[in-house]
């Protein structure tokens, strides 16, 4: 509960507060378990709607457009993708101390609205129909927020990718 | 850069089908006029397959070193379940 509420957050602190929030929640809504789903899965699904709730709202007030990290074409709608000479396999790249804090450090540069939907998606591998239930918006809307950190991570992550770094 | 055939899709149209093309939730008809694309265009063929390696390392980022969630025993899942049941 600790890990899932921490990967959303971003915060330990935060994340700490949230486990007792999350039993107390499930306690109340013992009702609502029918045994159709989980209890793993129902339990996961009041943790992260837990730790929604403590999303501090401060960081959404600083977030930065990722405009520039997404996907270029030209007048006749091609794309502008330099030819890959080599690809690193993440296999390889894992065996590296440091790529997992760096990989880490590119999700957490991204806005809030965006680094959220790619959390519930994929990470916590929520359907696109839940995620758009517990953040209130269109399941359309939910498929922008998770195209666009995903190709802005793609660009992030290219150097490592490509070997460069 | 390619040129497009009639009834291709383009790149930018390309970005708009790529989750649900990866999720298998395009129906025949669309899956085909992307995978065209696809053959066609080497920049969205290698744009795919490095969203595809950023994906998997976001996720092995993520994840690496966390204990995954163990599985509920049954009889918790009963006793939960007769707890909420009146008498």
């Amino acid at each position: 509960m600790l890990a899932v509420a921490r990967r959303i957050l971003d915060d330990a602190e935060l994340a700490q507060d949230c486990v007792p929030d999350s039993f107390i929640s499930a306690l109340q809504k013992l009702d609502t378990f029918e045994g159709r789903s989980t209890l793993k899965t129902w339990l996961h699904r009041i943790v992260v709607n837990a730790a929604l709730m403590k999303l501090p709202s401060r960081r959404r007030a600083n977030e930065q457009t990722i405009d520039n990290l997404l996907p270029e074409s030209d007048s006749n709608d091609c794309r502008l993708e330099a030819p890959w000479q080599t690809t690193e396999s993440p296999d390889h790249l894992f065996e590296r101390n440091e790529t997992a804090g760096l990989v880490r450090e590119k999700i957490n540069e991204l806005p809030e609205t965006y680094r959220i939907v790619l959390m519930l998606r994929d990470i916590e591998e929520l359907s696109t129909r839940d995620v758009a239930e517990l953040l209130e918006i269109t399941r359309t809307t939910v498929k922008v927020r998770l195209h666009r950190p995903r190709a802005a991570l793609k660009t992030l992550i290219e150097p490592m990718l490509r070997g460069e770094r | 850069m390619m040129r497009h055939l009639p009834l291709m899709i383009t790149c930018v149209e390309f970005e708009n089908f790529v989750i649900d093309y990866l999720e298998g939730r395009l129906s025949a008809r669309e899956r085909r006029r992307f995978e065209i694309h696809l053959w066609f265009c080497r920049e969205c063929r290698e744009y795919l397959a490095a969203y595809q390696g950023a994906r998997e390392m976001t996720r092995r980022a993520v994840v690496q070193g966390e204990p995954e969630l163990p599985d509920v025993p049954e009889d918790l899942i009963k006793a939960v379940l007769a707890a909420r049941s009146p008498g």
